[in-house]
């Protein structure tokens, strides 16, 4: 290289540096400015202070009071419902993944495409409002968001399904055909055994996010931690806060570790 | 030819089987707590088909109105990513095994991160709103521990893969453990690093969209007033907004991610 040619390079490069410097600089002018801060209210130091005192001393009559309402209870009725809220996807994402699976050899298909496509608006569709959505048809509660995750879910469980399905060995099924095997038996003997322990493993993963999203769902009506966290902030009753918060924190990291060394066991 | 033989186990699907019936079990327990009613689901089916072929009809009128607090959403997750970020750089190097060779230490701040992250988008919206009042500050600041949850994870595991020789080198010739992770530590992970922060950023786009339910700003405030007002027209409209923002934005920054590989 001549040394020229180095100097245009070099120059070439230093517009680029600048170019991305100044797109930067202009993005976050109008991220900054643009947004429209009210003042932040006065009581939010003696707030933020009233929470951290609820977690430090937490109402601890509510952890069980034989009643159902109490936070044993309802907790169990979160992950009741992220339990069969995933069961539900997983079932419905299998035929949505064979439909989004890339054939072989073959960089663009219609069908393959436009599964993708539901797929990823399935996955954008915001998660309260199918809740608000299935609360019009069932009535608030736990099944509105029973439904709502069985049906949200099925956009990522359907994606990552899908990309299982495309990394298989396909030896088994050729093999398979090639003695005479028909469809079904390719399905049964060859590609399922492939692909459930992935599926397992994925439903189990998007078992622990739809945990921490049942914890929300309550916030508008659908049953859950979330309806009674709600009112207690609302209420103010922040050792009340406080109780929902430990025990949200604690039974999310023990589904997080139970699920975590059940997927190791998978492989 | 010896046909492989199987064990009883692998004969009857012991494993599988097995799963099955805890799976069935479990369900089972479920619907103490849930008390499933089908006969709800289907009796008001017609309620739901109704409120679907409202919103296939959007209110295209009341699309200008979407755009500002778009805008507003986009700026949350922008401020929120950022301030997360620059937050937990440095928690993320107090993490790392490989930086500070105290188990404790890193043990100690790795409770805190998990804790953090245990706690969901909305319900971090839930606080804030009624820490620092309506509007978009509560989301900046739920978008901000949200994401420093998230970002926290992805640095001190990428850090802890980095090569160890160039931070050894400094140490040994005498360098101070600050002059280690600038010039050790930071220049292995810097490209990582804006491709984690750009991954963030998309999740907080998607996140920011629903903050506004609970009044923590963005497009979500919209969301909540057409929804309450029964105007499903024009939540099919804000819905529509957000998946043309949100795939728009997916779509930048996978094309920026695979260009810094």
């Amino acid at each position: 290289m001549d040394s020229t040619q180095y100097k245009l390079s070099k120059n070439n490069h230093l517009k680029r540096r600048w170019f991305w410097a100044l797109l930067i600089v202009l993005v976050y002018g109008w991220g900054i400015f643009g947004i429209n801060f009210s003042k932040v209210q006065s009581s939010a130091g003696a707030v933020t202070r009233a929470v951290l005192m609820g977690i430090v001393q937490p109402d601890w009559h509510y952890v069980y009071q034989g009643n159902g309402e109490d936070l044993v209870s309802v907790m169990l009725q979160t992950l009741a419902i992220a339990f069969v809220g995933t069961i539900i996807s997983a079932f419905i994402s299998i035929p949505f993944a064979f439909w989004a699976a890339k054939r072989r050899q073959r960089h663009f298909s219609v069908v393959s495409t436009s599964g993708r496509v539901i797929l990823a608006v399935v996955r954008t569709f915001p998660e309260i409002v199918l809740a608000i959505m299935f609360i019009k048809a069932v009535g608030p509660g736990a099944f509105a968001g029973v439904l709502a995750l069985g049906v949200h879910s099925v956009g990522m469980l359907g994606k990552l399904f899908a990309e299982s399905i495309e990394a298989i060995d396909i030896g088994p099924s050729e093999s398979i055909a090639s003695v005479g095997g028909n469809a079904v038996n390719g399905l049964m003997f060859a590609t399922l055994p492939q692909v459930l322990p992935a599926f397992a493993s994925y439903s189990l993963y998007r078992f622990e996010i739809s945990v921490r999203s049942a914890t929300i769902l309550g916030m508008v009506g659908a049953g859950g931690v979330g309806t009674p966290l709600l009112f207690a902030i609302q209420t103010r009753s922040w050792s009340r806060v406080g109780i929902i918060l430990i025990g949200i924190i604690i039974t999310v990291t023990i589904i997080d570790y139970l699920s975590g060394w059940l997927r190791k066991q998978l492989g | 030819m010896r046909i492989p033989k199987r064990t009883i186990a692998q004969r009857f699907h012991v494993r599988l089987v097995g799963s099955l019936l805890i799976l069935i079990g479990l369900l089972i327990v479920s619907n103490k707590f849930l008390r499933l009613d089908f006969n709800a689901l289907i009796q008001n089916f017609d309620q739901f088909l109704a409120l679907l072929k409202d919103m296939m009809h959007p209110d295209w009128k009341s699309a200008p109105f979407v755009v500002q607090p778009m805008m507003e959403t986009i700026q949350m997750a922008l401020i929120g990513t950022t301030v997360g970020t620059l937050l937990a750089i440095p928690a993320a190097v107090i993490a790392a095994r490989n930086v500070i060779t105290n188990k404790w230490i890193t043990g100690a701040v790795r409770i805190v991160f998990n804790i953090v992250r245990t706690l969901p988008d909305l319900l971090l919206a839930a606080l804030f709103v009624a820490i620092a009042g309506i509007g978009p500050y509560a989301g900046v600041l739920t978008l901000t521990i949200f994401s420093f949850g998230m970002i926290t994870k992805l640095f001190y595991e990428c850090i802890e893969t980095i090569d160890n020789g160039p931070l050894e080198a400094i140490l040994t010739t005498g360098g101070k453990r600050s002059a280690m992770v600038v010039f050790a530590v930071l220049p292995q992970v810097y490209s990582r690093f804006v491709s984690y922060i750009l991954y963030t950023f998309e999740i907080n786009v998607r996140a920011s969209t629903v903050l506004g339910y609970l009044g923590a700003g963005g497009i979500g405030q919209q969301l909540q007033t057409s929804l309450s007002e029964f105007r499903y027209d024009q939540t099919a409209v804000i819905i529509l907004a957000i998946l043309v923002v949100v795939l728009a934005i997916d779509g930048v920054s996978n094309f920026a991610r695979e260009r810094l590989q």
